[in-house]
C-alpha cells in the first residue's frame, strides 16, 4: 500500500485572492507548498485577434479591457505605437495632459493593488480606504472622457476631448489630499508588526532570476534593479520630469509593497509637475486625415465633410512596417508590436502584458512556502487576469 | 427557598438569559457591521428597518428558508452532529458568569447567575473547549480538502491558546482564592484585578480572541486563504448554528473577562446588570476594533506566538505572583 504524502488542492478560478480567475494547483504537504502550477486562460477574450479587424481608432476601446485598473497606460501604449508608425507628433498640450492622466492610473491601480493586498493579508480596512480614493481618480476619468473605467481617453493623434472647466482644481485637491492620506496607510501597514512578519522574506526572488524571467515593474524594481522605461526609454517628455525611481533590495513582498507606495509617492510629484507646466494649444495633431474636424465644421466646411465621412467610415491608413513601443505601465514593462499592411485596419497587433510574464515568478517565489504566503505571493505580483489572458 | 419556587426562579432565569443571549447575539451581527463601517467610513446596513436595525431578524428569517445542502461525499451523521456541537457549549457556558449583585424579589433572595458552581471557571474553561469538537468534526465531516485544513487549523490553534488562557487566569485565582466566579467578583471589591494582572488580563485578551476565531486570529476560516474555512460546505441554519456559536463564544468570552479582570457587575451609581453589561460591550468592541485594523498572522507564526510568547509569559506571571503572594 502506498502512502499518500501530499494533497493536491485546486485554488481558482473561483477564490477569493486569486485576483480574479487564475487557478493553481497546488500540491500541498501538510500547509507547505511543494508544487504551483499556474493555469491561466479563463478571461481570454482573444483581443489581439480583434484587434485585426478593427480601425485603428476603434482598438483603443479594446486596450483598456485588457489592464482593466490601468486603462489610460494600455491606450497610451497603443496609441504611441500608432503613432510612432505614422510619425506624428503630438501637441505639447496633448503629451502633458497624457503624462498626467497616466500617473493619476498609475495612482488609482496601485490604490487598488494595496486595497487587494491588504485584504488578502487580513486588514480589511485599508482595502475600502483605497477605494475611497480610487473614487476620486475615477471621477477624474469621469470628467474627461464620461466613463469611469473603460475611458478611451487617448486618441491617435492626441485626445479625445480638453480637460473640462474645473478639473485642473480637481486634480490639486486630490495631489494635495492624497500624501496624507497615503501616511495614514502606511501608519496602518508599514511598520506593523503582523505585516512585517507576513511579507518580509516572503516569495522572495533573485535579481539574476528576475530578469531571466522577463519581469518587469515594481516587481523587478523591488529586486534592486534600476529598470524604468521613463527612465531608459522616455516617451511622451518623461524625460523633462524630474522624479526618482522606487528601488527595493529583497525581492520580496515587503519591498514590492515599499516600492509601489514610494511610486505613489513619486507619481504625485510627476502629477504636480505635469499641473505647473499644463501649457496652453492644441489637444491633437492638425492633420485632418487623422484628427476629426470639429462638429460646427462639419456643417459649414465641404471638407471638413468629406474628412469626417472617411474618418468614420473607412479610418486613416498607415504605411507598411512594423514598430515596437513600450511604456511603464502600473504593473511593468506594457509593450505593443504592431505589423500594418498598409491599410486601414492593423495586421497584427501583440501586446506584451506586464502580468503575464510576471506571472511566471508566481511557482518559484511560492514552492517552499505556506498556502497563506502564496496569497500574499500573488497580491505583491499584481497581476490583472485580463491582462494575461487578453 | 422552598423547592417548587427555586425551580419556577431556575427556570425564569434561565430562559431570561437564554433569551438575552440570542437576541444579543443577533445584535452582535448588527453591531459588529455597524461599527466596522464606521470604521472603513461607509454605512453598513441601512435598508431593514431604521438604520437596519431589523437586519438580524431579516438574515435570520433569510438563513432558515436557504436550501440546506449535505455533500453527498459527506459523513452525514457527524456533519448534521457537527454545528451543534459548536452551538450548545457556546450558550451552557454562561451559566456561571454572574451578571449582578444578590437580590430580594418577592421575598426570597436571588442570585443573579443560573448557576454558582464552586468550580465555576473550571466547568467554563471544560465546556468551551468542548466546541472546538463542533469545528474540526464539521471541518472533516465536509470532506473537503479546504474544510479540512480550516479544521486543523482551528483544532491546534485552540488547543494551544487554551493552555495560555488557562495558566493567564491562574494569578486571579491566587489572588481570590477561589474558582467560583461569584467570589471572583466579591473578591474584586476593593480593587479590579485588571489593575493587580496587568499582564495576566493582556494575555487573556489575546487567547479570548485566539479562542473565539477572530482577526487577527481568523485562520481557520481564513477567508483570502481557506475561502471560507472549516464551515465552507454549510448551508441554511446549520450554517447559521455556527455563526451563532461564534458570536455567543465572543460573548461568553467578553463576559469572562469583564467578571475575572473589569470586577464583574461592580460599579458606582449605576444598577449592576448595566454595568455588566457595560463592561461585556467594551470588551466588545475592543474585538471589533482589532479586527478592523489588524492583518491577519500566519499558521506557524501564530503557533510560535502562542507557545514561545504568551505560553513563558503566563507561566512568569504565575510566578511573580505566587511570590507576591507567598510575601504578603
Amino acid at each position: 500500500m502506498t502512502e499518500a504524502r501530499t494533497m493536491t488542492i485546486n485554488m481558482g478560478p473561483q477564490h477569493p485572492s486569486t485576483h480574479g480567475v487564475l487557478r493553481l494547483v497546488l500540491e500541498l504537504d501538510g500547509e507547505v507548498v511543494v508544487r504551483c502550477t499556474p493555469h491561466i486562460g479563463y478571461l481570454h477574450t482573444g483581443m489581439e485577434k480583434i484587434a485585426e479587424s478593427k480601425r485603428y481608432q476603434q482598438v483603443i476601446p479594446i486596450t483598456d479591457r485588457m489592464d482593466y485598473l490601468a486603462p489610460l497606460s494600455n491606450n497610451l501604449a497603443y496609441v504611441l505605437a500608432v503613432e510612432k508608425l505614422m510619425g506624428i507628433e503630438v501637441p505639447p498640450r496633448a503629451k502633458v495632459i497624457r503624462v498626467m492622466m497616466t500617473e493619476l492610473t498609475r495612482i488609482g491601480s496601485h490604490l487598488v493593488w494595496l486595497g487587494t493586498h491588504a485584504i488578502d493579508i487580513g486588514a480589511m480596512s485599508v482595502f475600502l480606504y483605497a477605494f475611497r480614493e480610487r473614487e476620486q481618480i475615477l471621477d477624474m476619468y469621469e470628467q474627461v472622457a464620461g466613463a469611469r473605467m473603460m475611458s478611451s481617453y487617448f486618441r491617435v493623434g492626441g485626445l479625445f476631448a480638453d480637460l473640462p472647466e474645473p478639473f485642473e482644481e480637481t486634480v490639486r485637491s486630490f495631489v494635495t489630499s492624497f500624501p496624507d492620506r497615503l501616511a495614514e496607510y502606511e501608519d496602518l501597514l508599514t511598520a506593523n508588526p503582523i505585516w512585517i512578519q507576513r511579507t518580509k522574506g516572503v516569495g522572495v526572488i533573485k535579481p539574476e532570476d528576475a530578469v531571466d524571467l522577463g519581469m518587469s515593474g515594481p516587481n523587478l524594481r523591488a529586486c534592486g534593479v534600476p529598470w524604468d522605461i521613463r527612465k531608459s526609454h522616455p516617451y511622451s517628455g518623461y524625460e523633462q520630469y524630474s522624479f526618482e525611481i522606487s528601488r527595493g533590495t529583497h525581492g520580496d513582498v515587503y519591498d514590492r509593497y515599499l516600492c509601489r507606495v514610494f511610486e505613489m509617492r513619486q507619481s504625485i510629484a510627476i502629477v504636480r509637475q505635469a499641473l505647473e507646466r499644463l501649457p496652453d494649444g492644441p489637444i491633437a495633431v492638425a492633420d485632418p486625415k487623422v484628427t476629426p474636424p470639429p462638429k460646427p465644421m462639419v456643417k459649414k466646411s465641404m471638407e471638413a465633410l468629406i474628412h469626417h465621412f472617411l474618418l468614420w467610415s473607412e479610418g486613416f491608413r498607415t504605411p507598411v512596417g512594423e514598430v515596437y513601443q513600450s511604456i511603464e505601465s502600473p504593473k511593468g514593462e506594457f509593450g505593443v508590436y504592431l505589423v500594418s499592411d498598409g491599410s486601414n485596419i492593423p495586421y497584427r497587433v501583440h501586446f506584451r502584458a506586464p502580468s503575464f510574464v510576471n506571472l511566471q515568478a508566481l511557482p518559484r517565489m511560492a514552492e517552499g512556502r505556506l498556502v497563506a504566503d502564496v496569497v500574499a505571493i500573488i497580491g505583491s505580483i499584481d497581476i490583472v487576469l485580463g491582462e494575461v489572458d487578453r | 427557598m422552598p423547592e417548587p419556587a427555586f425551580f419556577v426562579v431556575m427556570l425564569a432565569k434561565i430562559a431570561v438569559v437564554f433569551g438575552l443571549m440570542l437576541l444579543s447575539v443577533a445584535y452582535l451581527t448588527w453591531l459588529e457591521r455597524k461599527v466596522i463601517s464606521d470604521f472603513q467610513v461607509r454605512l453598513g446596513p441601512m435598508r431593514v428597518g431604521p438604520h437596519g436595525l431589523l437586519q438580524p431578524i431579516a438574515d435570520g428569517i433569510k438563513l432558515m428558508f436557504k436550501e440546506d445542502i449535505i455533500p453527498e461525499a459527506a459523513d452525514r451523521a457527524i456533519y448534521v452532529l457537527a454545528p451543534t456541537l459548536a452551538l450548545i457549549p457556546a450558550f451552557i457556558s454562561f451559566a456561571v458568569i454572574p451578571f449582578g449583585d444578590r437580590v430580594r424579589l418577592f421575598g426570597q433572595s436571588i442570585d443573579m447567575v443560573i448557576s454558582d458552581v464552586n468550580v465555576g471557571l473550571l466547568y467554563l474553561f471544560g465546556v468551551a473547549s468542548l466546541g472546538v469538537y463542533g469545528i474540526v468534526l464539521g471541518g472533516w465531516a465536509s470532506n473537503n480538502k479546504y474544510a479540512l485544513l480550516g479544521g486543523l487549523r482551528s483544532a491546534a490553534q485552540m488547543i494551544s491558546y487554551e493552555l495560555s488562557m488557562g495558566l493567564s487566569v491562574v494569578g486571579v485565582l491566587m489572588l481570590s482564592e477561589s474558582l467560583s466566579l461569584v467570589r471572583i467578583v466579591g473578591a474584586q471589591s476593593k480593587a479590579w484585578f485588571i489593575l493587580l494582572q496587568p499582564i495576566g488580563f493582556l494575555i487573556f485578551l489575546i487567547c479570548a480572541i485566539a479562542e473565539t476565531n477572530r482577526a487577527p486570529f481568523d485562520l481557520p476560516e481564513a477567508e483570502t486563504e481557506l475561502v471560507a474555512g472549516f464551515h465552507v460546505e454549510y448551508s441554511s441554519m446549520k450554517f447559521a448554528m455556527y455563526f451563532m456559536a461564534e458570536y455567543a463564544n465572543m460573548i461568553t468570552v467578553a463576559a469572562l473577562a469583564t467578571t475575572l479582570f473589569l470586577g464583574g457587575w461592580r460599579g458606582p451609581f449605576l444598577p449592576p446588570v448595566v454595568w455588566f453589561l457595560a463592561k461585556l460591550y467594551l470588551v466588545i468592541f475592543l474585538f471589533i476594533w482589532i479586527r478592523a485594523t489588524l492583518p491577519r498572522f500566519r499558521y506557524d507564526q501564530l503557533m510560535r506566538f502562542g507557545w514561545k510568547v504568551l505560553l513563558p509569559l503566563a507561566l512568569a506571571n504565575i510566578v511573580i505572583t505566587a511570590a507576591f503572594v507567598a510575601l504578603r
